[in-house]
């Protein structure tokens, strides 16, 4: 497959460049569509989100109500920060121009007058990147009033976040974007109905909504074509840890994990065995290197293999990978970054810290194992926003798949203090 | 204080949004990019310029983890330790910056130059290790070539 998010081309986050390659054709094509059409269009493509839920796209755009008097809004997640996952930066960095226009048809589709793409802090870099790109595009007409000599105008406004993974929680986002602390709100209401300000909105995915000029320009027949049929279209796979050549890989959905490792990304160094594999960043469910034969990356295949895409941020880990020590450090993350509202979250991460850090130390118990899976089953589904399971499911996954990894530990902490005896 | 510019910079940004409250991040940026980091006065200047009590700016500076509460070294270093850069040997990387400057974790050198601290996932996975210093990404490191960045930081 040609690359479609991310093509070859030198200097295509300028804008002549992006015009020369039949940049903004769709935003037009768009322009002389009825607005629902344009939602058709995309619900047809059969397009899922690209930022861990893989919710149908089109279908989450039908949510916005059509008449209404209050103003509606997108906001264009750029938050980006589960472990593993480094794509959405390519697109501000390799083809800005790109989200921009999928951002105003996006707008058109659901009359929405602004939109606003929330990108985490440390990123300033990139958000300088794309501030210029739309900076150029107000200059040429396609954003702001009357775009394109049309009725039909919007806003882009880049937002700056401040450091906290929760933010690109949708809900927890817009009230960072309201100017509130980061916290997640309970659903219902959904944001189509209350979002922003409890105005109507709409949250998609930066990688999401660079989909959108795609799917006008091939068709949604031919779009929804590419890939796994059940969650079509080009994805970027960030591949990261014990692979010889890490990077985002753009490819179509349903390729081999296999393949993604040993053919995209190069093979593990010393091919060495895998031992382990996240295949869609931190929150995922790890998976056995003897799991992920057959495996490919889409929704259907992932979920029957017992994990999810997530944002296809793949993490490898070879045969010497010291497992507990990669958990440790993922529920050091979760707890680090529980927004602290709901109370098996707060604590059960920090629970669920402690007692792997005992495994860490070699003090754990056999009724430390069954602690730390109680504690991880308590904070599933209990907490307000998704950051609970998302922390429950790696320890889970990690217990389920390396049960034996934890027990040895256990028996080595056992023996040790004998051991230590025996040297004195 | 805010400079008059800045000032007129706020009003503008405070017509992107139902509220002016939206605008307090971005202040609260303006505010650490002058002074390196948010002050009981940063808070309470960016409370009159938003017409928001200062507790809710103190709210929102302890709630995101880029705002330092307390003075830091000219370049903060933040080194990447989560599970992807910790695959491709981070530790190796923090502890020879903490060898090199003689600082733990969190402490900034007696000159004043550097402050090291552990960040979480910075979004290099596929470049790491890696640290941030300031605004700036450093990727694919080893420690020589964080010896030839921290030479050119003055």
């Amino acid at each position: 497959m040609e690359a479609l998010l991310l093509p070859n081309i030198p200097d295509l986050h300028k804008l002549e460049v992006y015009e020369a390659n039949g940049g903004y054709q769709m935003l037009r094509r768009a322009l002389e569509m009825k607005p629902e059409d344009v939602t058709a269009e995309v619900k047809k493509s059969n397009l899922r989100g690209r930022g861990g839920a893989c919710f149908p796209t089109g279908l989450k755009w039908t949510f916005m109500p059509k008449s209404t008097d209050r103003p509606k809004y997108i906001c264009v997640n750029g938050d980006e920060s589960e472990p593993g996952t480094f794509k959405d930066r390519q697109i501000f960095e390799f083809n800005p121009h790109l989200l921009i226009e999928g951002a105003l048809i996006a707008a058109y589709a659901m009359g929405v007058s602004v939109v606003y793409i929330y990108i985490r802090g440390e990123y300033i870099a990139w958000i300088r990147m794309l501030q210029q790109a739309v900076d150029d595009a107000y200059a040429k007409g396609y954003v702001g009033q009357k775009i394109l000599e049309t009725g039909f105008s919007t806003e882009i406004y880049l937002h700056r976040g401040a450091g906290a993974y929760i933010c690109g929680e949708e809900s927890s986002l817009m009230n960072s974007l309201e100017g509130e602390r980061g916290y997640p709100r309970v659903k219902p209401p959904f944001p189509a109905q209350f979002g922003l300000w409890g105005c109507p909105t709409t949250i998609n995915n930066v990688e999401t909504i660079a989909n959108v000029p795609l799917i006008l320009r091939m068709g949604a027949e031919a779009y929804s074509k590419i890939g796994a049929p059940k969650h079509p279209g080009p994805i970027l796979v960030g591949v990261s840890g014990h692979v010889n050549k890490p990077g985002v890989y753009e490819m179509p959905t349903g390729v081999l994990l296999t393949d993604i490792i040993h053919k995209h990304a190069g093979g593990v160094p010393g091919n060495k065995r895998i031992k382990a594999v996240i295949p869609g960043g931190s929150s995922t469910m790890i998976l056995r290197g003897e799991q992920i034969e057959g495996v490919a990356m889409d929704f259907e295949s992932l979920k029957a293999a017992g994990s999810s895409v997530g944002t296809a941020g793949l993490i490898v880990m070879d045969e010497d990978t010291d497992l507990i020590r990669v958990i440790t450090r993922i529920t050091a993350f979760y707890h680090h970054e529980s927004c602290g509202q709901c109370t098996p979250c707060r604590e059960g991460t920090g629970w669920m810290h402690k007692i792997l850090t005992r495994f860490m130390n070699h003090e754990a118990t056999m009724k430390d194992l069954d602690l730390l899976l109680d504690v991880a089953n308590n904070i599933e589904g209990n907490t307000i926003c998704a950051l609970g399971d998302a922390a429950a499911w790696p320890v889970q996954s990690m217990i389920k798949q390396f049960r034996g990894e934890f027990e040895q530990r256990v028996m080595r902490s056992a023996e040790a203090p004998v051991a230590s005896h025996a040297a004195v | 204080m805010f400079s008059d510019q800045q000032l007129s910079r706020i009003e503008e940004l405070k017509k992107r949004y139902q509220h002016p409250r939206s605008v307090v991040l971005e202040a609260l940026w303006m505010w650490q990019d002058e002074h390196g980091w948010i002050s009981e006065e940063g808070m309470k200047t960016v409370a009159d310029a938003l017409g928001i009590p200062p507790h809710d700016v103190f709210g929102v500076v302890s709630f995101y983890t880029m705002f330092n509460r307390k003075p830091v070294g000219r370049h903060k270093i933040e080194v990447c330790t989560n599970v992807s850069c910790m695959l491709r040997n981070s530790d190796r990387i923090l502890k020879h910056i903490q060898d090199r400057l003689h600082v733990g974790v969190g402490e900034t050198t007696p000159d004043g130059r550097f402050t090291l601290v552990e960040a979480e996932c910075l979004g290099s996975c596929g470049t790491a290790p890696m640290m941030q210093v300031g605004d700036r990404y450093h990727e694919n490191l080893d420690p020589q070539k964080v010896d030839a960045i921290l030479e050119g930081l003055k």
